[in-house]
């Protein structure tokens, strides 16, 4: 799991949560940190993913604006790709890509096509 | 303080307007109208810096006031009847977030048929959707409850929203004598409202109502708020003395009447606790033993407390002003036969159901549910079965 570095002093420490008993848990069962799901393989329910045309790309970062899961990343003003642990694919970048360089393609042929 | 002339409904909203919350979310329906019409003068014309938020239903009433509290605001409802079944999911996510939101509920029947009136089916209804239920007798009680709620329910071992009950008309539209306290008093009393994992609170961002699966802790929650209602049995204890000590009317989970010697006890919620006392100080000086003990915590309901206090009864006579369908008997029926089950000695106890959809209880109907109950205690047979005071037969 690539998980960006937090930069957080007090990360909540839920490493044995698995046996916490009722006395350990926050009240109301509100979770007291933000910005958690990067710890969290949230994709994996995904049937399509983007498969960017890097040729046709030309790091206009409107998918980047529109993403709703902040999926498309960047560095040095360019996307770079696209985090598919937290890619819901919901299809939206390729829909408001001007350039059409986003196809959105069916998840197990594109497992299968990442396996060859 | 001061004595005043006023209608239940006035009373509350004054221990509203006194207390004065950040927030209060509501939409009137009768018999509670009074309340909120009232709070929203005060808002008006500006007695109260209040956000009273107007909105179109009363399950919008209590999302309203679940997102205010979640928010970290003090915050308020009301509602009777219909209004608090329209509640009714949203009731179950305000104790579970563990919200401090305090409701006075005016007891109205639920339809149908469509009726206004008064009985006990609409907040003990809601007797297991994880809130603190206080019931009162007159518009004294609901004044002092109304104000007491928020103590018990910002209580840093509780945070649970409280429920606080009168009678719909009976006492909510009578006007009755009510020593009130100074703005200053009460402001007081409730202190400073203390908001815990606040939603707007930037420096310490949270989530409030995240999804719990199948492996996940939603058992353990529940145990918590469990343990939330066991801790608020002494909080309402505490600051139901705290209360007495400062204005000299000191609360308890329950009150007693004439029951130390008593062979016949009956078992009241509510506004027919009054009915009931004048005829048991009737019939005392007949030289009958008969006693009353009055309900004021039902949820939690103090099942130890309560079984001492009646363990020397023969008979105990159960009067619900609701019914539970199917069931054994009405709701306070059933919770003080579980209560006696672990006693010592097992009185006879006989569940008598009155004044659904306003039907008036007589002296003589509690009379009649004596004399049976004497019966019970002489050893004739009587029927287990509900009894009804004051219906139509044929």
């Amino acid at each position: 799991m690539s998980k960006s570095a937090k930069t957080k002093k007090d990360k909540w420490d839920i490493s044995d949560v698995q046996n916490w008993g009722p006395g350990r848990h926050e009240m109301g069962a509100t979770i007291p940190e933000s910005g958690n799901a990067d710890d969290y393989e949230t994709g994996g329910w995904r049937s399509e993913r983007p498969v960017r045309d890097r040729e046709k790309c030309n790091d206009c970062m409107i998918c980047y604006f529109a993403c709703p899961d902040s999926s498309i990343r960047v560095e040095n003003d360019k996307m770079v790709d696209i985090d598919l642990e937290h890619c819901k694919g919901c299809g939206i970048c390729a829909q408001v890509c001007p350039r059409d360089a986003i196809e959105m393609m069916n998840e197990i042929k594109a497992c299968k096509l990442e396996e060859k | 303080m001061a004595r005043k002339a006023i209608t239940g409904n006035g009373a509350i909203a004054l221990a509203l307007k006194q207390v004065e919350p950040d927030v209060m979310a509501a939409y009137p329906i009768t018999p509670q109208t009074e309340i909120a019409q009232n709070y929203a003068q005060f808002v008006a014309s500006g007695d109260v810096v209040t956000e009273y938020i107007a909105v179109e239903s009363e399950h919008s009433a209590m999302s309203a006031a679940i997102g205010s509290a979640a928010a970290g605001a003090r915050t308020i409802t009301a509602t009777s009847s219909q209004g608090f079944a329209l509640m009714w999911e949203m009731l179950f996510i305000a104790a579970s977030l563990r919200l401090p939101i305090t409701m006075p509920v005016i007891t109205r029947a639920l339809s149908g048929p469509i009726n206004i009136h008064c009985d006990h089916s609409d907040s003990m209804g809601g007797r297991d959707c994880g809130w603190i239920q206080l019931y009162g007798e007159d518009a004294q009680e609901g004044y002092d409850n109304a104000i007491q709620a928020f103590r018990i329910a910002e209580h840093m071992d509780v945070r649970l929203p409280v429920m606080t009950m009168i009678d719909g008309f009976i006492i909510s539209g009578a006007i009755g004598p009510v020593e009130t306290l100074d703005d200053e008093q009460v402001k007081e009393f409730v202190g400073d409202y203390v908001a815990v994992n606040a939603l707007l609170n930037v420096e310490k961002p949270v989530t409030v109502g995240a999804f719990d699966s199948l492996g996940g802790w939603y058992f353990e929650h529940k145990v918590t708020q469990n343990r939330a209602m066991e801790n608020a049995m002494d909080v309402i204890e505490e600051v139901g003395r705290e209360f007495g000590e400062l204005f000299g009317r000191e609360y308890a989970h329950f009150k007693t009447h004439e029951i130390e010697d008593a062979d016949i006890v009956l078992v009241a919620i509510g506004s027919a606790a009054g009915n009931v006392k004048t005829v048991v100080k009737k019939l005392r000086a007949e030289g009958k033993k008969v006693g009353v003990l009055k309900v004021r915590t039902f949820r939690p309901f103090p099942t130890e407390q309560i079984r001492e206090a009646l363990s020397g009864a023969k008979v105990i006579g159960v009067m619900d002003r609701s019914d539970s369908f199917g069931a054994q008997g009405g709701p306070l029926f059933t919770e003080i036969s579980s209560a006696m089950y672990g006693a010592d000695a097992h009185p006879q106890i006989f569940n008598f159901i009155y004044g659904l959809g306003g039907r008036d209880l007589f002296p003589d109907d509690i009379e009649g549910a004596v004399q049976m109950l004497e019966k019970a205690a002489a050893g004739e047979p009587v029927a287990q079965q509900r009894h009804y005071l004051n219906v139509r037969e044929g």
